[in-house]
């Protein structure tokens, strides 16, 4: 009795300092469209910084490009449930699970950890009819985010690296962009977290079943010791392309196929002409024409932020000046036949 | 058994006006997310009605929801500005099934003005597409662009400045373009890599060629064939090459009528071909290196006939034209074959005008060793027409 009494005491004081409520279980289950992102209890805090129990931060090896916006990226599992292991394609997450990641700025790359403006947080939710994506926007204030099921436009500046301002129309996608890139056949999926892509914090919280000691990583394409240039632009290709262009994406009718899986040739885009590009060709001759970075067409449209010829076609305000670097290296070292 | 079936049948007819909603969207500020709002807030049956006026679009729209008609005021009186746009590799996409689009026009886009993807059963009817300013490279790829789609129906639409084609059907079955009208684009209309296609009754004008059946290697689907292209005006192509230096068509020489590329089975036929430079028809193999063993760069089994035809090749304007010209005594014939093949390739040319070939052995021998000069195809056997295309009775029905 006195316990309980004390519980509810202490809960009351608890609740008004914003204590913990669990996780949304039954939001993430039904079938409205919540249009807060409070209203789940995934993230709490100002801008969501910090997340609720069981919600367990990832990261990835090799990141999506997104305008150089950082991103938090989190996962929850319903409490009794357990991912599924999966040595191919994405791990199979249980219904009631979602994927969480934020997206953001530092107002200052020189010092990346402080002064980050949170712009929005996407959520991928399976419930039993299969997978959802939801946009949701953060207000001026950080205290909540709404849904913007239509996507929107935010004007964003930050300091580079070099101390030079850059400012972008950065893009919220509507959930039908969402689908473009997480769609496979037509249904929506996850893209991120494939067991190769993966950082351990899922594997070590003990959320993913039968995963086997250790298994293969994509290296990360940024870090030089993790693999060679072929590996690391092949991972930034997996990442950043394959996701449309495969079999089975959105550019399925491009017949340039650049997931980690694909073998070279024309359907890796070597001494592959373009098809439905207008003016994404250029004047270029080649998707990828070995040994001339400058004559590719990959590298073309990497470098253009030019709607109709910029590569991805969504959330590319920007040229990932570091990302060409690689894919020019990767091409400019390939000789007329690539061994992948 | 019988009273339920009519019971039944009854209810379904009578609940499906009932659930349809008409979603309306106004022009003015923040169209982008009002109209895309609509866009996902529209249940299959229902329609989204675009009011008369202009909408200002900075990304790119899309559906996704099946048996969904996109309806405006008319294509000159419902426009949907990209002009601004910031994002986006086309103006509308459709990736859901049983839409119909009509009655608005899309302009300026950055790049394809209305995709259709791997959809089955999409109508495109009076719509227009258009890219106001002056032909440039800049402009988007495709107006009209149904790519890797089944049953696809383009009817009384009008495209315009395309730099790549204005009508372009890839990848795609069972396909109607007509009553069309594609003019100042690259290429006017254009059919590749697709099956059973009927191309009639358009007017294909001001281009740089004026219809294109194509067939390129290293696509999910390739071996296009069955192919109706009729009762077309195909004339006065004259518009000088602004494609990306890069894109297929930027080989398309000034002045082509109707171009067939690999594919087999086109039938060309009773269109009305004149004042096209180069040729009122020109049936060519593919002619670049490829190392795609599934891909065949031959025509086979094409069919030219009783076509009217004005005036064609007097300025040809693939390499070597002009010296073409000259020594057949000013003007080339206005049905052109590069000859690849020879008499099995099974090309049919009985139209009142004579037909020139290049003679060549393969679609990489150079034009100096081919076998130039004029040829009868008349006498050959006639290869079968292919059946008519037929679509189902809603699409059918959405344009009458």
């Amino acid at each position: 009795m006195k316990r309980a009494a004390l519980a509810l005491v202490f809960g009351l004081a608890v609740i008004s300092a914003s204590a913990p409520v669990p996780v949304n279980d039954a939001l993430i289950l039904g079938d409205t469209l919540p249009a807060k992102l409070s209203d789940f209890h995934l993230l709490m805090g100002r801008q969501g910084e910090t997340p609720n129990a069981r919600v367990t931060p990832y990261s990835l090896n090799t990141p999506l490009f997104s305008d150089y916006a950082e991103k938090f990226r989190y996962a929850y599992v319903p409490a009794g449930k357990s991912i599924g292991w999966r040595a191919e394609g994405v791990l199979d997450f249980p219904i009631g699970s979602v994927l969480v990641k934020s997206f953001g700025y530092p107002a200052d790359f020189r010092k990346p950890n402080e002064n980050i403006r949170i712009l929005e947080t996407r959520l991928l939710i399976r419930r039993a009819a299969g997978w959802i994506a939801l946009p949701y926007v953060w207000n001026a204030d950080g205290s909540d985010a709404d849904l913007r099921r239509a996507g929107t436009r935010i004007d964003i500046s930050w300091t580079q690296t070099d101390g030079s301002s850059k400012a972008i129309s950065y893009a919220v996608p509507n959930v039908n962009q969402c689908k473009d890139c997480h769609g496979l056949d037509g249904v929506m999926t996850p893209i991120g977290p494939k067991a190769r892509n993966l950082s351990n914090s899922l594997f070590t919280a003990g959320l993913v079943k039968g995963a086997p000691k250790s298994f293969v990583h994509i290296p990360a394409w940024d870090d030089a010791a993790s693999g060679t240039v072929n590996a690391r632009a092949r991972a930034y290709l997996d990442v950043n392309c394959g996701h449309c262009h495969n079999g089975r994406g959105a550019a399925s009718n491009s017949g340039l196929y650049l997931t980690w899986e694909s073998l070279a040739g024309p359907n890796l885009g070597i001494g592959k002409r373009p098809v439905a590009a207008g003016h994404g060709a250029g004047d270029l001759a080649f998707d990828v024409n070995p040994g001339h970075p400058e004559k590719s067409i990959m590298i073309y449209r990497l470098a253009s932020i030019e709607p109709g010829t910029a590569m991805p076609e969504l959330g590319r305000a920007t040229a990932h000046k570091e990302g060409i670097a690689l894919l020019s290296q990767w091409i400019q070292a390939m000789p007329m036949k690539e061994k992948e | 058994m019988k009273p339920i079936a009519i019971i039944f049948a009854a209810s379904l007819s009578l609940a499906s006006p009932a659930l349809a909603d008409v979603i309306k969207v106004e022009p003015g500020a923040n169209a982008q997310e009002r109209v895309q709002t609509a866009l996902l807030d529209a249940k299959a049956g229902d329609t989204v009605e675009l009011a008369a006026g202009r909408y200002d679009l900075t990304d790119g729209l899309s559906l996704d929801v099946p048996n969904v008609t996109v309806k405006g005021a008319g294509r000159d009186a419902t426009i949907l500005s990209f002009k601004a746009q910031k994002g986006a590799g086309e103006g509308l996409l459709i990736t859901s099934n049983d839409v119909i689009l009509r009655d608005f026009a899309v302009e300026d886009t950055r790049g394809d003005g209305i995709k259709s993807k791997g959809v089955q059963r999409i109508v495109f009817v009076d719509l227009r597409v258009e890219w106001t300013g002056a032909p440039s490279p800049k402009n988007g790829a495709y107006g009209i662009y149904p790519v890797a789609s089944t049953d696809v129906l383009i009817d009384r639409v009008l495209v315009k400045g395309a730099a790549d084609a204005g009508i372009y059907v890839g990848q795609s079955k069972n396909i109607i373009v007509r009553n069309s009208v594609a003019r100042g684009n690259v290429a006017g209309i254009e059919i590749e890599n697709s099956f059973n296609a009927d191309v009639y009754s358009n007017l294909s004008v001001h281009n740089t060629g004026g219809i294109l059946i194509f067939d390129l290697p290293n696509l999910p689907q390739q071996g296009g064939h069955s192919i109706r292209v009729f009762s077309n005006r195909v004339e006065q192509n004259d518009q000088a090459n602004f494609a990306a230096e890069g894109a297929t068509v930027a080989q398309v020489p000034v002045g082509t009528g109707v171009m067939v590329m690999a594919n087999h089975d086109v039938h060309v036929f009773a269109n009305a071909l004149g004042e096209n430079a180069t040729a009122n028809v020109f049936v060519v193999a593919y002619k670049q290196p490829f190392t795609d063993t599934k891909y065949n760069p031959f025509p086979k089994d094409i069919v030219v006939r009783n076509n009217m035809h004005g005036r064609a090749g007097w300025q040809p304007g693939f390499k070597g034209g002009k010296e073409l010209a000259t020594a057949m005594g000013g003007t080339i014939a206005p049905v052109f074959w590069d000859g690849v093949g020879g008499p099995e390739a099974g090309i049919h040319v009985d139209d009142k005008v004579p037909v020139l070939t290049l003679g060549l052995a393969t679609p990489l021998t150079p034009v100096s060793e081919g076998k130039i000069g004029l040829i009868d195809l008349s006498q050959s056997v006639v290869p079968a027409m292919p059946a008519p295309v037929v679509l189902p009775a809603a699409m059918e029905a959405a344009v009458r």
